[in-house]
């Protein structure tokens, strides 16, 4: 007997050890169990690479835009181009939150829309027509945020056109930042066309370096920092007990609402899953195993609220500032009840680790 | 058949067991040293962060920046002489002050198990493990003996007991047993495994783990102790951990737990595993079968039985301390810790603080990313003493900054075995108001539900 647990010791020991390595990919597609690969799919499919495509057609027309303006820097190519910076910006906010892959490596979200801008440092780049628009120090002098400057920011657009239009340097850099734009969006978006969907949707392993597990916290990280800080908490100063109007999205086109409810409203359709099996389907899944309250209909429910409030703030954010916080600062306590459901609810029920932490549990 | 301590205490037996153990546990110490450097740890864990958590009363314990490399060098070199029995007493000595500084430089990191090893090395101090195949043995043969008393190897015995049978005890719940709590959290998200992925989405399984996990904890003890069923029962210990480690992101602890269950087995197989042992080493085994037996006499003896005694009336009083708290232990964690409670709850929280100027009303949002790690910042949101720990040090990094009266808030929501987030500490109360102690923390906000059992 001694000489047979001797040999199971062994045996076991080697079977656990071989263990070890269990990121396996398995795929486990059995009728009974939600199907994770078909999760990522649908994201990756449905709406993930048709949102870049999309945002990849304006951010085209926007480079034409500008050069076009650069050649040509009359009335009708000033609004053609601020009119497309508009769309463009819009088209923006249904990719902004993809910060995994390519634009993670690159700081997509970073070089396309940190603000406030740096208006002194700005006009200092353009007038010495010296620049390197791919270092991290120069994230607050390009992207949207500075062609909103340059484009809005002296006033009305005779003024602008007298500004910008006898002005090389100025034209100049308009392009220059357009076609980084531009170029940045065609590289994030070729790797999403390329391999990347593949390796994305077939890592539907459990590990924290999973794909569900890693897009969750991008997901998630996403709606707390850039959603509800950026948007509404800094302006209204709900983080800082100051407001500082001047932080607002789009400070000088004033369409910081319109692209808020973008932001928003895509966020959701994400939620939901549009055509496909998204976290509302995944909680779905979990929660019919689960007593207590259904958690995706408190999200849901959640969502509906934000909407509802967000009809009672000005088209301009940094006006609805200026004339009555109170209202930006209850749209800001309303997101951060949807923070909490899916930071620690949604978190939970889907036993994502929080970030890659990899130690050791009990 | 009476019991008595005095024939108890003159009891011998082989010493072949107790070799065994600390050569295996010496090993797997080595080895665990090394996988957590080799994983990166000690510079993730202990270098990189800016603010570590302490343990009450041991707020003078932290990592010495690269030097700290130089306290894991110690305790792995204090690993390898344990296990070859070289200078024993000074090696686990070391080993235990090394690793137990280790584990007081940041509570973050607490683990069940990094307890169970401080504590046993702990024990082992007072252990005569070095008589018998040992270096020390081999070259002093005035220090080898063949026979050692009994209670040295029941001590560790009623140690791995203890373990086993509190992590039983707590299991006793409703949260365990009627809702299959965490495990019901957990268990799907397995969904990739090969073979068992399925099967880990069926609630009947978590039930099923939930009830078996908890008699096997209560029973294995006395399984083990028992010849007639201690075979099965060590299949039983390879089972379940193998299953643990399957399933669970658990380190080096289940094989330290199959190789420790080795103690309850006949010395026949101890002198077994040392022949082996010997032929691979090519030394001679019957150098140390010298029939020889240790006596523990005089001061010596009163000085290390009265140590264990005290250590074992700790060990088995301590996990009840959570009874002179009030409210529910789970929610408050309030006596949790140290007590063998082991992959009860799956809790997550959300901490956010707020700093206000008493005076002018002032307050901003501290970013938790700015001072912790993503890993702290998750351990502290659930965790009330961490919650006080660290609006102090916020305190007294504004206050540097030429912050004034500076009063600290935190909004906070936790999750508990998949309830409903609900607020967790008061948003009213100034944390500076309150510092850390083993009294009852008032702010800590009702837990809205009930959880029945020990």
């Amino acid at each position: 007997m001694i000489r047979i647990s001797r040999i199971l010791v062994l045996a076991t020991l080697v079977f656990a050890a071989c263990s070890t390595e269990d990121d396996s990919n398995g795929g486990g597609n059995s009728n009974d169990n939600f199907d994770r690969g078909a999760m990522l799919a649908n994201w990756a499919d449905n709406v993930i690479v048709p949102s870049f495509e999309n945002f990849q057609s304006e951010t085209q027309k926007l480079e034409a835009a500008a050069k076009n303006f650069a050649a040509n820097p009359e009335m009708s190519e000033l609004e053609a181009l601020r009119a497309q910076y508009e769309d463009a910006y819009l088209e923006f906010q249904t990719v902004s939150m993809f910060q995994i892959g390519k634009a993670e490596e690159l700081n997509y979200r970073n070089f396309l829309n940190t603000y406030p801008v740096n208006e002194s440092s700005l006009e200092s780049k353009i007038a010495s027509g010296e620049y390197n628009l791919s270092l991290p120090s120069s994230f607050t002098e390009q992207g949207f945020p500075a062609l909103d400057y340059l484009l809005y920011g002296y006033g009305s657009a005779e003024a602008t056109l007298e500004k910008l239009g006898g002005n090389e340097n100025y034209s100049n850099y308009l392009v220059a930042i357009s076609e980084r734009i531009n170029a940045l969006t065609s590289e994030v978006t070729a790797s999403w066309q390329g391999d990347f969907r593949d390796t994305f949707v077939n890592n539907t392993g459990s590990s924290s370096t999973g794909s569900v597990d890693r897009f969750t916290n991008d997901y998630v990280m996403y709606f707390e920092k850039i959603l509800r800080s950026g948007k509404i908490g800094y302006p209204s100063g709900a983080l800082t007990g100051t407001p500082s109007p001047g932080n607002a999205e789009a400070l000088y086109a004033g369409i910081s609402k319109e692209l808020y409810l973008k932001a928003f409203n895509s966020f959701e359709d994400f939620y939901k899953g549009k055509t496909g099996p998204s976290y509302s389907q995944y909680l779905d899944y979990l929660g019919s195993m689960k007593d207590g309250s259904d958690l995706d209909a408190l999200i849901r429910d959640q969502f509906e609220a934000i909407k509802a409030q967000s009809a009672d703030l000005n088209n301009n954010l940094k006006s609805q500032v200026e004339s009555d916080n109170t209202k930006m600062l209850t749209a800001f306590d309303e997101l951060q009840k949807a923070v909490i459901l899916l930071k620690v609810d949604m978190m939970q029920s889907l036993s994502t680790s929080v970030d890659y932490v990899d130690s050791d549990g009990d | 058949m009476r019991f008595s301590p005095g024939k108890y205490l003159k009891k011998n037996t082989e010493a072949a067991p107790l070799a065994v153990f600390r050569l295996f546990f010496g090993i797997m110490m080595f080895a665990s040293i090394v996988r957590f450097w080799l994983n990166g740890w000690i510079e993730k864990l202990y270098i990189a962060p800016k603010f570590f958590f302490s343990y009450y009363g041991f707020e003078w314990v932290k990592p010495l920046g690269d030097f700290t490399y130089l306290i894991f060098i110690i305790c792995g070199i204090a690993a390898l002489m344990v296990a070859a029995g070289y200078k024993y007493r000074l090696a686990i000595v070391l080993f235990f002050l090394s690793f137990t500084y280790i584990e007081l430089m940041d509570k973050t990191t607490y683990l069940n198990h990094y307890y169970f090893i401080s504590i046993l090395s702990f024990l082992m101090i007072f252990l005569p493990a070095n008589v018998y195949f040992s270096v020390d043995a081999f070259r002093d043969p005035a220090k080898a003996f063949q026979k050692i008393p009994n209670w040295c190897v029941d001590s560790i015995k009623l140690l791995l007991g203890i373990v086993y049978f509190y992590a039983g005890l707590a299991k006793i719940n409703s949260d365990w047993l009627f809702r299959a709590m965490p495990l019901k959290i957990w268990l799907p998200s397995k969904y990739d495994l090969p073979l068992l992925g399925d099967l880990m989405q069926q609630e009947w399984v978590h039930y099923a783990f939930s009830w078996s996990g908890m008699l096997y904890d209560l029973f294995i003890p006395f399984l083990l102790l028992w010849k007639k069923t201690r075979f099965p029962a060590f299949i039983m210990v390879i089972i379940f951990h193998v299953l643990t480690r399957v399933l669970f992101p658990i380190g080096m602890f289940p094989y330290i737990m199959i190789v420790s269950a080795l103690i309850f087995f006949s010395p026949k197989l101890h002198h077994r595993i040392l022949k082996k042992i010997s032929g691979w080493l090519k030394i001679s085994k019957q150098r140390f079968d010298n029939s020889r037996t240790l006596v523990f006499a005089g001061l010596k003896q009163q000085l290390s039985l009265a140590v264990v005694s005290v250590f074992f009336i700790i060990q088995i009083s301590f996990p009840w301390r959570y009874l002179l708290y009030p409210g529910e232990l789970f929610w408050t964690e309030e006596g949790f810790r140290f007590s063998w409670r082991v992959m009860l709850m799956e809790k997550a929280g959300y901490a956010q603080f707020k700093v206000v100027d008493g005076e002018t009303g002032k307050r901003f949002y501290v970013d938790n990313s700015d001072f912790l790690t993503p890993f702290q910042e998750k351990q502290m949101s659930f965790q009330p003493d961490f919650i006080i720990e660290y609006a102090h040090f916020l305190a007294e990094h504004f206050k540097k900054d030429g912050h004034k009266n500076i009063e600290i808030y935190v909004d906070s929501y936790v999750a508990l075995n998949g309830r409903k987030s609900a607020p967790y500490i008061d948003p009213e109360v100034n944390l500076l108001n309150f510092a850390d102690s083993f009294e009852h923390k008032t702010f800590i906000l009702p837990f809205n539900d009930e959880i029945k059992g020990l």
